[in-house]
């Protein structure tokens, strides 16, 4: 009973980790960028959410009205103000000013927030769990968090199926100067990609602050986690991004399980496995998104 | 009054300049084919026209009277200027009735809807769920045609329909612009093929080396006016 408990605990946390690696995977996907800066903004996000409730003395989950709308616009203008002008051949110029961005972001909250540790506190549902039987208990936090997770990957799919913009992001992808041919704006269409990327980022952010504690410095191991998560699920899958979170989340219990110090190192074998037996991660799409 | 028109074209890649002062006019509802060899300039010319290339002076280029020529493909095909690129370019992860929707993205109105597109090539609405990768060469070509025609154009650009093709399956792609010129659309067609674009078109320019060698109605044109305007032999 204590692996099973273990095991739904991991998947549980797999979900936060899906949403830490979806806005990485929608970036990657639509414009071939990768955002050093993920990780960061994840934490920026979380800070925001102190702000909020500090102002307005809101709930941290209410706080998300606030914070997913203005990391939406940060989003929008980050990259029509600037990532669009490092786009081109050479995939080294977004990398750099990514990294930069990082090493801006992570002082910026070092000077406005000190580094001192930070949590939103949200005691109601912390606490909360149902009892499954009389030897199993699941949080009603990290339940809810999985369904976040869920809802959200849900709701990108449908966006990127089902919709005008959805299929102007696929087409991009594969092809960005003969979708300019049928009328679409890259510029406005990678903007949009970065707007949606960090508003679930902001999502991921919140719900990370309430369930741990954070520093300004925490985003880099973020980012890595959301890197294993795409690699294991396979580049450009949404679904493949939750099943690669749940993946480094069991993994991670595990190892936590055996030893508390193993956690980490568990999740980085997995990852390390997953890469030697199937690069392309389990459920890889190659082409587009 | 011309519908597209050229001024002394200039344009090129960087450094290297493929057209030297290209003068063309189209009518609307008229047929025009550029004919030229490999490396003429005729793809350039179409770049330039739908924006993807900008030319020297943005008034080199002018649409149903104003100059197009410093304005982006995706301003341009608002206008009503579509293109059929080389090579096709489905976009792979699209299945075909999406890539046709990508033609709608623009939301030109106009008698192209998907439905008629599906009547002009019935292969498309049998295949609409497939993915365009799996398409024949052909039938990519359809998919590329009808893609153009659904942002409604005034002017439709095709760039090289018969490239790679079988001559029976270029038969039945060309047998598609009577249809497409009934629904008034002006087309400009780029081609290797001299006999099809002969065939095709009211009006025929040769390009060589970047500068137009020879301008007529192929009924008035001789087979040693036309080889000497290819070849410049």
């Amino acid at each position: 009973m204590y692996w099973i408990n273990t095991i739904i605990q991991g998947a549980l946390v797999g979900g936060l980790y899906a949403l830490f690696a979806t806005g990485l995977s929608l970036m990657f996907g639509v414009m071939r960028i990768i955002n050093i800066a993920h990780g960061d903004f994840i934490v920026m996000s979380a800070y925001l959410a102190v702000v909020v409730v500090g102002l307005l003395g809101v709930d941290p989950l209410v706080s998300l009205a606030v914070v997913v709308p203005v990391m939406f616009g940060i989003g929008y203008a980050l990259q029509r103000g600037l990532l669009n002008f490092t786009l081109g051949d050479d995939i080294l110029r977004p990398l750099l000013v990514t990294f930069g961005l990082s090493v801006v972001i992570q002082n910026g909250l070092l000077e406005l927030f000190s580094a001192d540790s930070r949590r939103l506190q949200l005691p109601w549902l912390e606490t909360a769990s149902v009892r499954i039987g009389d030897q199993l208990a699941i949080g009603l936090m990290p339940a809810t968090v999985f369904v976040v997770a869920v809802v959200v990957i849900a709701a990108l799919e449908l966006l990127l199926y089902w919709t005008d913009l959805g299929r102007a992001f696929r087409a991009t992808a594969d092809d960005s100067d003969t979708a300019r041919l049928y009328g679409v704006n890259n510029r406005y269409i990678y903007a949009m990609a970065t707007a949606i990327a960090l508003s679930v980022m902001s999502i991921a952010g919140v719900l990370f602050g309430i369930r741990t504690i954070f520093d300004p410095t925490i985003g880099p191991a973020r980012l890595l986690y959301a890197f294993e998560v795409v690699i294991i699920g396979g580049l450009g899958s949404l679904w493949g991004t939750l099943v690669g979170g749940v993946i480094l989340g069991v993994a991670q219990a595990l190892g936590a399980a055996f030893d508390p110090s193993w956690d980490t190192l568990a999740g980085h074998l997995v990852f390390l496995f997953v890469l030697l037996v199937r690069p392309h991660g389990l459920i890889p799409k190659t082409v587009g998104l | 009054m011309s519908l597209l028109r050229t001024n002394d074209l200039i344009a090129g890649y960087g450094d290297f300049q493929a057209l030297f002062g290209i003068s063309l006019s189209i009518d609307e509802g008229e047929a025009v084919a550029i004919i030229g060899s490999n490396g003429a300039g005729k793809t350039t010319l179409l770049r330039t026209v739908s924006g993807l290339l900008r030319p020297r002076n943005p008034t080199d280029i002018e649409f149903d009277g104003s100059a197009i020529g410093s304005l982006e493909p995706e301003q341009i095909v608002a206008r009503g200027i579509a293109m059929v690129p080389e090579g096709r370019r489905p976009f792979p992860s699209l299945n075909v009735e999406d890539n046709l929707r990508m033609g709608g993205y623009c939301r030109r109105t106009g008698p192209w809807t998907l439905q008629r597109v599906y009547r002009l090539f019935p292969m498309l609405a049998e295949r609409r769920f497939a993915q365009s990768q799996t398409l024949s060469g052909g039938q990519q070509q359809m998919l590329a045609i009808g893609r153009a025609l659904m942002t409604n154009p005034r002017l439709l650009l095709c760039d090289e329909l018969s490239l790679g093709l079988a001559p029976i399956v270029i038969r039945d792609i060309y047998a598609a612009m009577p249809d497409i010129r009934a629904e008034g659309t002006t087309v400009l067609i780029v081609e290797q093929d001299i006999n099809r674009a002969l065939e095709t078109s009211n009006r025929v320019y040769c390009v060589q080396k970047g500068k137009i060698t020879l301008e007529g109605r192929p009924g008035d044109l001789t087979r040693e006016q036309i080889k000497l305007a290819y070849f410049g032999i």
